[in-house]
């Protein structure tokens, strides 16, 4: 029951931490996340994002509590979280790390306190209880009204009918406070929503069954207060389910990021602080592989910079003594120290996060379908009731029946299955999507991105997977395959790990080397056969090889391999393009959509990509501000853009777009300012979240027909006074079990069937078969 | 007319328990792992927890 081997990266991690100085960073870094529980136990909590079946919980478990100083640990499947508690006097956070690192699977402390998310747990929990409330209510109301309307003799009816009333109140007083609450907003800012007319029909119903009960009327609502509340809270429920479920996944996705940095203090000592910690002029060592906490300047070592996350550029950057470092770019080859000119909160990232929030104040605000629906919905209502009551008063003089006429307009039109009728659709097709590895935050996002007229994406790790790929090589590689490899396992830079995947170099047997050496900015050294042997830049490796020499050709980057006195081999990388791209971009086309490209890298790379997938509009060389400029200019022409990007250049205009979406590679930032997060990563993600939207979009306006049908039907019926209770009760879920039924059929459908012909018959195939791996992957 | 003096209560009564048992439930973080608890079912280790 082992579906998951991540050994290669329980390795890596093994050996970073190799040192003692790191173990005892690591340890101040953990204890920084732990928190303290009510009996004195320390409690640790860490994201383990591979564990994926009943064998790694156990596994990770059974690790962690044989540590004899740890009181319990437990593994959460659904949010992919082990939290353990332990005795902080006698044992070390880090051995729990190093327990969970032994068991085979990547994992990052957090700090549970830090993502607040306790309060969105316990709204969840606080509308499961309201629904268990409503939902007993309304069984048990249920069943005395059927009594009632089976013909009970008149005393028992009028037993039943007090009995009915002592739990309904209690139950719409508890069920009903989320309808109340923001219906009371909704009437403070001086619009109505929804929930006006619901909240309004419930207390109405209530009180007039009441006054009906205590003075020996024959006919109570009190089944339809409670039953329209439980109906409504389903949709609620599912609604925030929705939302927390995507948020999960995001947050999942998150924590990764250096919360800390390692702080290099004037007595040579070196410990982990958290980042607010760090003011200018701090020294912070940088190892490689990580990212850059804070901007910064470079005071000793070298390095090569990978700022692709930052501005966008595809080729790594060499930085030595003296280079300007921005916070966010990752450190790829050898460590540095490095001196902080800005606090992070002023730092690059900042400036980013400003402009995200003045490009969201600039948004125009999104009015959701719903509340543009209730907008004219329920002033509707309310004057229908008002005419029938001044039409019975007029007509019969009597107060009693205008009233009670009134009050059955508003239960009969109360807006139960409109309230279903989004919400319903939205969580099947956020489930939809889901399947497919695509996380949408909140329904709104479904309907904004139906609206969608023009794409913009960006390139370095959206059109591309922002990793090197080998394209080409120059000389014969496979004479020197495991020599290659053997220098190529050496580095952690991107090209290295592309070289070492090529089908002749990886798997072949590592080859005897003395004295390995990676200098940064130049590429790895070797000796071998007493020969230097060189991987890295062409310039450095061309010294010591006999003869040939650097060609280029389009824009893609060269790295060379040379032993000393041979012919050089020239490997070529280029970004590669994300799996799908092509098919993507072309049924986004198909379907009627402009397609752009807005790049932060340099013209020549973003040229070819933009040629290999046909797309004839790209602008290389923006920064965030003139992509910003460009999604305002095509909004200003009526445009809706959807903005697919990942970096944290592309941060400001995910949230200045009309919708966006990110894949899960993208910086925490640009995760969290998108839209939908896709995670695996074919780029078809995004003409089929586009699909499901659209379909929603479809079954939506379906749904509100319905609803309005049998409002056309109902009102007549009730300002006539035909209305009874139990035809209230039939009425009122037909219409609800219609609406959600029909909602189930975006689940059923087939992903890329309907809209557009031309991406069902290209993408389907591969979808079904995506999904179908999912579903393996899942039953493992 | 007196059964039901006895029978409504008792119905209401289990109603309740009902109720009561939910959110017990709920509150004892039974619903926090559902895809754990399928999962855990599947576990031939009789004294994991």
């Amino acid at each position: 029951m082992n579906c998951c081997g991540a050994d290669g990266m329980a390795d890596e991690i093994a050996g970073k931490s190799a040192a003692a100085g790191r173990l005892k960073l690591r340890e101040e870094q953990l204890l920084l996340a732990a928190h303290r529980t009510g009996d004195g136990m320390l409690q640790s909590d860490f994201l383990v994002p591979g564990m994926h079946c009943v064998g790694c919980m156990t596994k990770i478990e059974k690790r962690l509590n044989a540590l004899p100083f740890v009181d319990r640990a437990r593994a959460n499947l659904s949010t992919r979280r082990v939290s353990v508690c332990w005795n902080g006097e006698n044992g070390s956070a880090v051995d729990i790390d190093q327990a969970i690192t032994d068991a085979g699977y990547e994992h990052a402390p957090f700090d549970l306190a830090a993502l607040a998310e306790n309060d969105g747990e316990s709204t969840g929990r606080r509308l499961l209880t309201s629904l268990a409330v409503a939902g007993f209510a309304a069984a048990n109301i249920m069943l005395l009204s059927i009594s009632v309307w089976a013909g009970a003799d008149p005393a028992t009816a009028q037993l039943f009918h007090l009995i009915s009333g002592v739990i309904a109140i209690p139950a719409v007083a508890y069920a009903g406070q989320p309808f109340f609450r923001s219906a009371i907003a909704a009437l403070k800012r001086g619009g109505l929503n929804m929930d006006v007319p619901i909240s309004l029909a419930v207390l109405l119903a209530l009180s007039m069954s009441l006054y009906e009960s205590l003075t020996g009327g024959q006919e109570a609502y009190f089944d339809a207060c409670v039953t329209l509340l439980f109906f409504l809270l389903i949709g609620r429920t599912l609604d925030h389910t929705m939302r927390e479920k995507a948020r999960g996944a995001v947050t999942r996705l998150m924590g990764f990021a250096a919360r800390g940095a390692a702080l290099l203090q004037p007595d040579g000592a070196v410990h982990f602080v958290p980042i607010s910690e760090i003011g200018p002029g701090a020294h912070i060592l940088v190892a490689a592989g990580e990212r850059v906490p804070v901007d910064a300047i470079v005071v000793s070592g070298a390095s090569d910079l990978d700022r692709s996350l930052v501005t966008g550029e595809s080729e790594t950057v060499p930085i030595g003594k003296g280079a300007e470092i921005e916070a966010g770019t990752l450190n790829l080859t050898g460590p540095v120290e490095i001196e902080a000119v800005r606090t992070a909160e002023k730092s690059f990232l900042s400036e980013i996060i400003q402009m995200m929030e003045a490009a969201e104040n600039g948004k125009a605000g999104y009015v959701r379908i719903a509340d543009r629906m209730a907008a004219i919905y329920a002033p509707a209502v309310h004057i229908l009731a008002a005419l029938a009551f001044a039409g019975w008063l007029i007509a019969t003089g009597d107060w009693h029946q205008a009233i009670y006429t009134a009050i059955a307009v508003l239960i009969i039109t109360c807006p139960c299955a409109l309230g279903l009728a989004v919400p319903v659709v939205h969580v099947v097709g956020a489930n939809r999507l889901f399947r497919d590895g695509i996380m949408i935050k909140d329904g709104a996002a479904f309907e904004k991105l139906a609206e969608v007229t023009r794409v913009v994406f960006d390139k370095t790790g959206t059109l591309t997977l922002g990793r090197p790929e080998v394209v080409r090589v120059d000389g014969n590689a496979a004479a020197f395959a495991g020599l290659i490899r053997t220098l190529a396992a050496r580095s952690h830079h991107p090209a290295a790990a592309a070289i070492a995947k090529l089908d002749t170099i990886a798997g072949t047997v590592l080859a005897e080397t003395e004295s390995v050496a990676e200098l940064p900015g130049f590429g790895v050294q070797a000796i071998s056969g007493g020969k230097r042997v060189r991987l890295g830049r062409p310039e450095w490796v061309l010294e010591i090889s006999g003869g040939g020499k650097k060609t280029q050709i389009n824009s893609n980057s060269v790295t060379a391999f040379a032993v000393q006195g041979a012919l050089p081999i020239l490997f070529e990388l280029t970004d590669a393009l994300r799996p799908d791209a092509l098919e993507a971009v072309t049924a986004l086309k198909k379907s009627g959509l402009q397609c752009e490209i807005l790049s932060g890298d340099a013209p020549g790379p973003v040229a070819d990509a933009a040629s290999r997938l046909g797309i004839s509009d790209a602008r290389p060389g923006l920064v965030p501000k003139d992509k910003i400029a460009r999604l305002k200019e095509l909004q200003s022409k009526g445009e809706k853009v959807l903005m697919a990007g990942d970096g944290l250049n592309d941060a400001p205009s995910l949230a200045a777009a009309h919708v966006s979406m990110a894949p899960a590679s993208a910086s925490d930032v640009g995760r969290l300012a998108a839209d939908l997060v896709f995670t695996r990563e074919s780029l078809s993600a995004v003409p089929l979240a586009r699909d499901v939207a659209i379909k929603a979009g479809r079954l939506v306006r379906q749904n509100f027909a319905l609803a309005i049908f049998y409002n056309c039907i109902a009102i007549p019926l009730a300002m006539a006074g035909f209305v009874t209770p139990l035809f209230a009760a039939i009425a009122m879920s037909t219409s609800s079990i219609a609406v959600v039924s029909n909602s189930m059929r975006l689940g059923l459908m087939r992903s890329g069937a309907g809209s557009n012909p031309g991406y069902e018959t290209r993408a389907a195939p591969d979808l079904s078969q995506e999904s179908a791996g999912h579903g393996r992957e899942a039953a493992a | 007319m007196n059964l039901l003096i006895v029978l409504i209560p008792v119905a209401l009564g289990l109603g309740a328990l009902g109720l009561g048992a939910f959110i017990w439930s709920l509150k004892s973080g039974q619903y926090d792992d559902l895809e754990g608890a399928a999962e855990r079912i599947l576990s031939d280790d009789g004294e994991e927890p």
